[in-house]
């Protein structure tokens, strides 16, 4: 019964989050309102994280197959993207590597100064 | 047996799988990150139903039942989310300035790439949601008056990017920290990206998924600023 009521949980919080899809305006997904609505209950003890760790750890584990169905479905309107294949792909490309790049370096540069402080901070005390 | 391709649920769903394990055991073997097997999963499925001659409509008739998980495995990014909340409150500025500074320079890229190589304002606005998760993405095009097949083009092929050479990229940045890893992976590939971040760590994958809810959000409410840019 353990992994029936973790499954459980997680699909009646991805339940509640299409609720706040239907209900709220936004162009935002059920998935991510039930993944901020899991957080909240987790942090507040509402959940236990025992009980829902193993069946969210299988989930997560096979999650890279899901997108197998949506990378086959470039198949379906691949004639619609070929007519503007090439300045979208250049830019697709480019804006993944910068976006990485600014993400990545920005918060590294943050953590690493913080991390001075706390340093210089000790070595003055 | 075309009848029977045309009214199996599982054929499809066979391939996918098989061809992914096809692709993990060919990258172990061979260590090249070309070998990913979401890409190589999808490249045979494509193959076979091009040569059976199944239609993708006949073929997804079957694998929605895996895409089915997909808003379930999202919901559960909040467990190793809620595992690393500490790690998240401590460092709590490089988190919120990282993932805005790449959601700007997602959108301040585009347009100025869109500017230089000719796109129009549809094409633009297709491709300002391209960083996001597919769900947010397609809702943000469509309000901005996009092409959302082309929106959901460019955004799995961002994903499949970002899942083959994040590790790549972040090498040639120098980015090493765990947390700005996922940081990366989730600003700039989505959820798609997330899925090869928890591979690398349980800090990656935290920070992955939260990148992908707070950048998905972040450009739901900034997109509209850009659309007049062009």
């Amino acid at each position: 019964m353990k992994y029936l009521k973790q499954f459980t949980i997680i699909l009646g919080v991805s339940f509640v989050g299409e609720l706040f899809k239907y209900i709220l305006p936004f162009p935002i997904p059920a998935s991510i309102y039930g993944m901020v609505l899991m957080l909240i209950l987790l942090l507040t003890g509402i959940i236990k994280v025992e009980d829902v760790k193993d069946v969210s750890g299988f989930l997560i584990e096979i999650m890279p197959i899901m997108f197998v169905p949506a990378g086959v479905g470039l198949m379906a309107s691949w004639s619609e993207f070929a007519k503007v294949i090439i300045p979208m792909s250049i830019i697709t490309v480019v804006v993944l590597i910068l976006v990485m790049a600014v993400t990545g370096k920005t918060s590294q540069m943050i953590i690493n100064v913080s991390k001075d402080k706390k340093e210089g901070k000790k070595k003055s005390e | 047996m075309n009848d029977f391709f045309e009214t199996s649920l599982f054929v499809g769903v066979s391939i996918n799988l098989i061809s992914y394990f096809l692709g993990v055991s060919l990258k172990k073997r061979f260590k090249n990150e070309l070998l990913n097997p979401l890409l190589i999963s999808i490249l045979v499925t494509i193959i076979v139903l091009v040569l059976l001659n199944i239609d993708y409509d006949i073929y997804y008739r079957g694998a929605m039942y895996i895409s089915w998980f997909l808003t379930p495995a999202t919901v559960c990014l909040a467990v190793p989310l809620y595992e690393q909340w500490q790690l998240l409150k401590n460092n709590f500025k490089a988190v919120s300035v990282g993932i805005f500074s790449g959601v700007i320079t997602s959108m301040v890229s585009i347009f100025v790439f869109s500017k230089l190589l000719g796109l129009s304002h549809k094409q633009y606005v297709t491709l300002l949601p391209k960083s996001i998760t597919t769900a947010i993405g397609i809702g943000v095009s469509e309000e901005l008056g996009g092409y959302v097949t082309i929106t959901v083009v460019v955004i799995v092929i961002t994903g499949i990017l970002g899942n083959i050479f994040g590790e790549k990229i972040c090498k040639l940045f120098k980015i090493n920290n765990p947390i700005s890893k996922g940081l990366a992976f989730g600003t700039a590939a989505h959820v798609m990206g997330t899925a090869k971040a928890i591979e690398l760590g349980e800090i990656e994958g935290a920070m992955s998924g939260l990148s992908v809810a707070v950048a998905g959000v972040m450009t739901v409410l900034l997109a509209p600023f850009f659309v007049n840019f062009m």
